[in-house]
């Protein structure tokens, strides 16, 4: 578990699920909410494919995969839509496209496909963990930097910030110092 | 660099008749910054003893960062983009020589996203030398243009006269109102040697015959060739910032073909953009591509013999 | 190999159809919430009816009267094409053609620039009837202030508004579609007044006084 969280970490060290990370950390609870969101379909869906690997000829294990992990997206959509709806609102399109990021098949193929239920279930909410928190951790520093707020409180008075940091460009600047902090810390090369 | 200081400061005198004190206190604080900043990042977080800052770069930097404000910006907003200049784009890459865009430009073009309000409310000049953040505010001559383009027909004839712009008596940044300055600079420049005439020359050429072919389909809604060549930054970026050695191509030729792109596209964005200037981006877009151009055109090796045919 | 994977679609097929019988109703349930929420927040009353949704190209209009029947005007969604994307706008109309209230439904702006479109024109055009007035930025030479940085934005923005009074309000009652030809020549005053029209004299006059008060003198009156 805690290999996904910092070994492993998807956002920091293995920079995957890049779009969902880039587009939707326009604020500290815009990326929780994505994070949670693919961390959900990833615990179900880790558990689902470990449990019918056996019956899953090599040949068509990939689509049986995406079979599998679109529909726990498109469930995941419809529920989200029903019964929080801001979410929909604030996500909106990064919704559907979890079924692409290529955190949650890295993970049945190299995981899932291998291990027991159990442990593929922990491996789903270490990974999911991790990228909950870098996905938490890029918006919040957007956020402050952006709107001079963070989860929504604006700490000093009028809102007044960097507007850069808000828009596209401030996604890839602060992944990229984030990255390096990040490496700085936690990898003793 | 300071050469290219010195070629400054003609621009510096000028804006300090039009705008006044604010002039000086945006450039010293904005120097000062820059400076800073380089001097903090190598002595803390790259612990070298290297003095990078004695070479003059930062402060250069810091001059051409305050050169692309309002005079009457606030003057934390000087000390960020000083940061985001020195900090992001030159220190992050590796120091001097090793940066891809200018950073000066890259930190002008940062808080013109940042703050588009607070960096495009323009003083007017003549206010008297003690003005600062006190100063009314007015449109520049390139806001007239971009109004003239969407189908303000009259906008064009409010556009102060050749003669007002040539002394920088209108509104804009510190250092892209006084064309005559800013030409007494390239003259520096090219008698030091410390550039050659390729840049400059190819992007006014460039600007002024791609807009003098619009003004001639439609001159109620294209400014004259003049005017766009005067007006805005196109001076100061082609004379000061499209050159800088670290972000320009190597070769002649190559700077032939960067100097006309800049040109070509500073039209563009200025003509169809949402933004009126386009110089800024322009220059950042061509630095983008100078390892390419690098590449295409190669500067001759010394003692290199062209191949047979 | 077929099989399992026509298992696993099938078994797919029937849980996202059940998900979907569970959640439709809910959903269906909150979109209806959020448009009366609407529709109520831009005619400015609590106390309305709404009829069906009727469809004119690419407008949804919605009939609203009061809770005695007395016809209230129309809110009508209007979609322009924003600095990021679609701008969708839920705008309310008063019989007249006056705006009396509008919100934004979905958009796709710059946050802290376009995205404050929201708030910016509620005390800018509320009050104000497009046919009299004119509905662009004041610098494309027209009597709405653009969100500062933002003209792009501001532009659709006015733009739905003017399109969906054009095509729902002014088209659907032949004495108003006159106003929008006429309103370029005018100033936009509030409530429908024209400064120009009570300056410039006799002309106008005549027809003042059959309208009472100035109200929509503008389309009447030569410049």
């Amino acid at each position: 578990m805690v290999n996904g969280i910092i070994k492993e970490n998807p956002t920091f060290v293995l920079l995957l699920g890049m779009c969902p990370t880039l587009g939707t950390t326009s604020s500290a609870i815009n990326g929780m909410s994505m994070g949670l969101a693919t961390m959900a379909v990833l615990i179900v869906s880790n558990l689902i494919i470990s449990l019918i690997k056996k019956l899953i000829p090599d040949m068509v294990r990939i689509p049986s995969y995406i079979v599998v992990i679109a529909s726990l997206v498109t469930v995941l959509q419809m529920l989200i839509k029903a019964y929080a709806p801001d979410v929909d609102k604030s996500l909106g399109l990064f919704i559907p496209l979890i079924v692409v990021n290529c955190i949650i098949l890295g993970r049945a193929e190299s995981f899932a496909a291998k291990n027991g239920p159990v442990a593929s279930i922990f491996d789903g909410i270490g990974i999911g963990l991790g990228f909950t928190l870098g996905l938490t951790s890029l918006g919040a520093v957007r956020e402050l930097l952006g709107t001079g707020a963070i989860f929504g409180q604006t700490l000093w008075g009028e809102s007044y910030g960097m507007l850069m940091f808000v828009l596209a460009p401030g996604a890839f600047l602060v992944l990229g110092y984030l990255i390096v902090l990040f490496n700085k810390i936690f990898k003793k090369a | 660099m300071y050469w290219v200081i010195l070629a400054l400061v003609p621009a510096l005198i000028c804006s300090f008749i039009s705008f006044g004190m604010g002039a000086i206190i945006t450039t010293a604080i904005s120097v000062a910054a820059c400076v800073l900043t380089e001097w903090v990042i190598n002595k803390f977080l790259l612990g070298s003893s290297k003095c990078t800052v004695c070479d003059g770069s930062a402060a250069l930097t810091g001059i051409l960062l305050a050169f692309n404000m309002p005079s009457n910006i606030a003057p934390w907003i000087i000390v960020i983009g000083a940061i985001f200049a020195i900090g992001v784009v030159k220190m992050t890459f590796g120091g001097l020589g090793c940066n891809l865009f200018n950073p000066a430009l890259a930190g002008r073009a940062f808080l013109l996203i940042s703050f588009p309000v607070d960096m495009t409310t323009w003083p007017l000049p003549g206010q008297g030398f003690g003005t600062y953040l006190d100063a009314e505010t007015g449109a520049t001559p390139l806001a007239l243009m971009s109004q003239a383009f969407k189908g303000d027909t009259s906008a064009l004839s409010q556009l102060p006269s050749v003669s007002d712009m040539l002394l920088g008596n209108t509104g804009g940044c510190l250092g892209e109102v006084c064309a005559l300055a800013m030409l007494l600079g390239l003259v520096i420049l090219l008698v030091k040697k410390v550039i050659t005439w390729h840049i400059p020359v190819s992007i006014i050429a460039t600007v002024f015959v791609f807009s003098g072919l619009l003004s001639l389909i439609n001159p109620v809604q294209y400014a004259n060739p003049v005017a766009e060549v005067l007006s805005g930054g196109l001076l100061l970026g082609a004379i000061f910032m499209a050159t800088d050695y670290v972000t320009s191509p190597m070769s002649k030729s190559g700077q032939l073909v960067y100097g006309i792109a800049i040109g070509l596209l500073t039209l563009i964005i200025r003509t169809w953009g949402a933004y009126p200037e386009g110089m800024s981006f322009a220059i950042l877009i061509m630095n983008a591509f100078v390892p390419l151009i690098n590449s295409k055109f190669k500067p001759k090796r010394f003692g290199e013999v062209p191949a047979k045919k | 190999m077929v099989a399992v994977l026509t298992v696993i679609a099938l078994v797919a097929g029937f849980v996202l159809a059940y998900v979907n019988s569970v959640t439709a109703p809910q959903i269906e349930k909150i979109n209806a919430e959020n448009l009366a929420a609407g529709i109520k927040a831009v005619m400015g009353s609590d106390d309305i009816l709404v009829s069906d949704p009727e469809e004119i190209d690419a407008f949804t209009s919605y009939s609203v009267s009061d809770a005695q029947g007395a016809s209230l005007g129309k809110a009508v969604v209007s979609t322009s094409n924003g600095f990021g994307g679609p701008l969708k706008v839920l705008v309310g109309f008063d019989n007249e053609g006056t705006i009396k209230g509008y919100t934004v439904l979905e958009h796709a702006e710059t946050p802290g620039l376009g995205a404050k479109a929201g708030e910016w024109f509620q005390d800018k055009i509320l009050g104000k009837n497009p046919g009299s007035c004119n509905f662009t930025v004041s610098k494309d030479g027209g009597d709405i202030d653009a969100i500062t940085a933002s003209t792009i934005t501001s532009r659709a923005f006015l733009l739905a508004i003017q399109n969906a009074y054009d095509k729902i309000i002014a088209g659907s009652d032949a004495t108003t579609s006159a106003t929008t030809q006429a309103k370029e020549a005018h100033q936009c005053g509030a409530e429908g007044e024209c400064a120009d029209c009570q300056a410039e004299g006799a002309e106008c006059d005549s027809t003042h006084a059959s309208k009472g008060e100035g109200k929509d003198c503008c389309g009447k009156c030569k410049e």
